[in-house]
């Protein structure tokens, strides 16, 4: 276990909440694109992008790099933003969101911006394609782990557990998983759509170590991060249980901010709210 | 004609020889490698052999994390189930990505006739047609698939390569007339021409390309010289061979083990339609699901026997007849 200093958890926090604004900010501007289930995962990018991750923007394709998968691509936007700060992209490219000509298209493409590992929007494929990487790393006896960013209601997709079991059979170790469990989805709350609870037994049962965090504590994310590293001879996934919409009164926990643009409007209150945050963070 | 081997046990064993030469190469299955004989690979590289279990997209998906990480994966599972069940992982991760995934799709078209309509694969083609960056090669016999798969390995991008299960004949070689025609490398992209003739030309691809020169042998004794062109790469499909064909015979027959909708039929139709209409005559399954049996008497009940396309030829000369008097 590492020792976070107060400094580290504290800038990770603000940067968080400036990354919401960014997020907005391109949202709005391009009148399209996922707001809510970028909120809940502000902390967690951050903590990877900002602490956790080996990664060089230098030279992207670093062999061996930490891969960071968006298994839930619809959160994009965010990873924009991170890979913005991380200096992949350039400041100015985060306003061409979803535009022709731009490196930032609606859904995580590979082959299109550097720093994203996966393609990704239909839900479901980052845990089995992050354990075929985790394979022939394993093959190729490298040690650079994978992250994969996991929607709660992503979990009601079959393929999330054909990749699960292939990972506890392989004994994946180098494989964290962190499960966004922000508790909506497109039409409604996950207990409505589609009952997930017992998640914990349920990723137990099915062969992973649980690591159970409030994903919108960032000692919590960093501590859950480090335990992950230290466990052998299975993938761990750390339920981190989130807000939707996080950081916005009346975003929060409403399944229409799924994938709503805000209105002038709501986008002055929101921005607004979320600015006001901000400067308690600089106190 | 030498002792036959299926054409899957063929697979198995150039998957070994493979994978004896090139480390890179990572095999992995749905839990059929004892139907495909990639279970020949698993006895000999077991390290670089995965079971995903009975889970499609899964096997997809595993496969394109290791392309992703520089390695060659073979995933091996039924064509229908690659087309259709892991359609969407074949598309996004695969061909979106251009992933360096080879999917070797065993039992293609009704070659697992026993097992019935439910294990057949006959709209595979027109699936994995329409996906950007797809390559599909089908080789027409055991000697073309241990030839196809060191090429699949050593095309940079997503491979399709369409497996009949059973044995069949081979295609005439070294000593046939036309061995001139097939003794070069296997090289994907290209249409082979496998007999001359001038009157009209049979295109065939998979299984099919036999019974077209069979049907080319039958035409030739009423005095009707058929050109026989295989059809071995699908996509990218080597479009300048069917035009000369289309414009120095006239007319076209094709035959696929497969729909008429979207496979060779439909690719050389599109193909002609742009460039140089003439008539085409397709044989393949009439857009209707198949049937139980063996698999000879099977392909007889499809349509898909030799005397299926002499008769086709025979429509296709007629209408090339009336088709030059309207021109």
């Amino acid at each position: 276990m590492h020792d976070h200093s107060p400094e580290l958890i504290s800038r990770i926090g603000r940067t968080a909440q400036e990354w919401r604004i960014q997020v907005l900010d391109m949202v709005y501007r391009a009148q399209s694109g996922h707001i809510g289930g970028s909120f809940s995962a502000a902390e967690i990018i951050a903590a990877l992008y900002l602490h956790q991750l080996r990664i060089d923007p230098a030279n992207p394709r670093w062999a061996d790099r930490d891969r960071f998968l968006l298994s839930k691509g619809h959160a994009v936007p965010m990873l924009y933003v991170a890979l913005a700060a991380s200096g992949f992209l350039r400041g100015d490219e985060l306003q061409q969101l979803r535009q022709l000509d731009s490196r930032l298209p609606g859904h995580p493409e590979p082959h299109t911006t550097p720093g994203v590992e996966i393609a990704a929007g239909p839900l479901g494929h980052g845990l089995a394609l992050a354990a075929g990487m985790a394979v022939g790393a394993r093959l190729d006896k490298k040690n650079h782990r994978f992250y994969v960013l996991v929607g709660d209601g992503e979990t009601n997709a079959g393929i999330v557990w054909e990749g699960a079991m292939f990972a506890a059979k392989y004994h994946l170790d180098h494989i964290t998983a962190i499960l966004d469990c922000n508790g909506v989805q497109q039409t409604g709350t996950t207990a409505d759509v589609m009952p997930s609870e017992p998640l914990a037994d349920k990723w137990r049962a099915f062969g992973w170590q649980v690591i159970e965090i409030h994903g919108h504590n960032v000692h919590q994310i960093l501590e859950g991060l480090d335990a992950a590293a230290e466990i052998h001879s299975r993938p761990t996934i750390i339920l981190a249980r989130t807000t939707k919409g996080k950081g916005v009164s009346f975003m929060e926990n409403d399944f229409v901010w799924h994938g709503k643009p805000p209105t002038e409007t709501e986008y002055r209150a929101a921005r607004t709210e979320l600015e006001k945050e901000l400067v308690q963070w600089a106190n | 004609m030498g002792k036959l081997i299926p054409m899957r046990q063929a697979y198995g064993e150039a998957l070994v020889e493979l994978g004896a030469v090139n480390s890179d190469v990572i095999v992995l299955s749905a839990d059929v490698s004892s139907s495909d004989f990639s279970s020949l690979f698993e006895a000999r590289f077991p390290d670089r052999f995965f079971n995903v279990g009975i889970a499609e997209p899964c096997l997809v998906d595993v496969a394109a994390g290791l392309a992703r990480a520089g390695k060659i994966p073979f995933a091996n599972t039924f064509a229908f189930l690659f087309a259709l069940r892991a359609a969407e992982q074949v598309r996004t991760s695969v061909c979106f990505s251009n992933a360096n995934v080879k999917l070797a799709a065993t039992y293609a078209g009704v070659s697992d006739s026993f097992d019935g309509p439910t294990h057949h694969a006959i709209t595979d083609l027109a699936v994995m047609r329409a996906l950007p960056n797809m390559t599909i090669v089908v080789p027409a016999d055991a000697r073309e698939v241990r030839q196809a798969v060191p090429a699949a390995a050593a095309w940079q991008g997503p491979v399709y390569l369409r497996l009949c299960r059973n044995e069949m004949p081979d295609l005439p070689g070294a000593e046939h007339p036309s061995a001139s025609l097939r003794t070069g490398p296997f090289e994907i992209g290209r249409v082979v021409e496998l007999r001359a003739g001038g009157d009209l030309t049979l295109i065939g691809i998979g299984i099919m390309v036999g019974r077209c020169l069979d049907a080319a042998d039958v035409l030739a004794r009423e005095g009707i010289q058929a050109r026989v062109l295989q059809v071995h790469t699908l996509k990218p499909l080597h479009t300048l061979a069917i035009i000369s064909a289309a414009r120095e015979t006239g007319a076209i027959v094709t035959a696929e083990e497969h729909s008429i909708i979207g496979g060779l039929g439909g690719a050389v139709l599109e193909t002609l339609a742009e460039a140089h209409p003439v008539p085409v005559v397709r044989v393949g399954i009439r857009d209707r699901f198949a049937e139980t049996g063996p698999y000879l008497a099977l392909l007889e009940r499809m349509g898909l026997g030799v005397t299926n396309i002499v008769a086709a030829a025979r429509r296709a000369l007629e209408a090339k007849r009336s088709f030059q008097i309207t021109l």
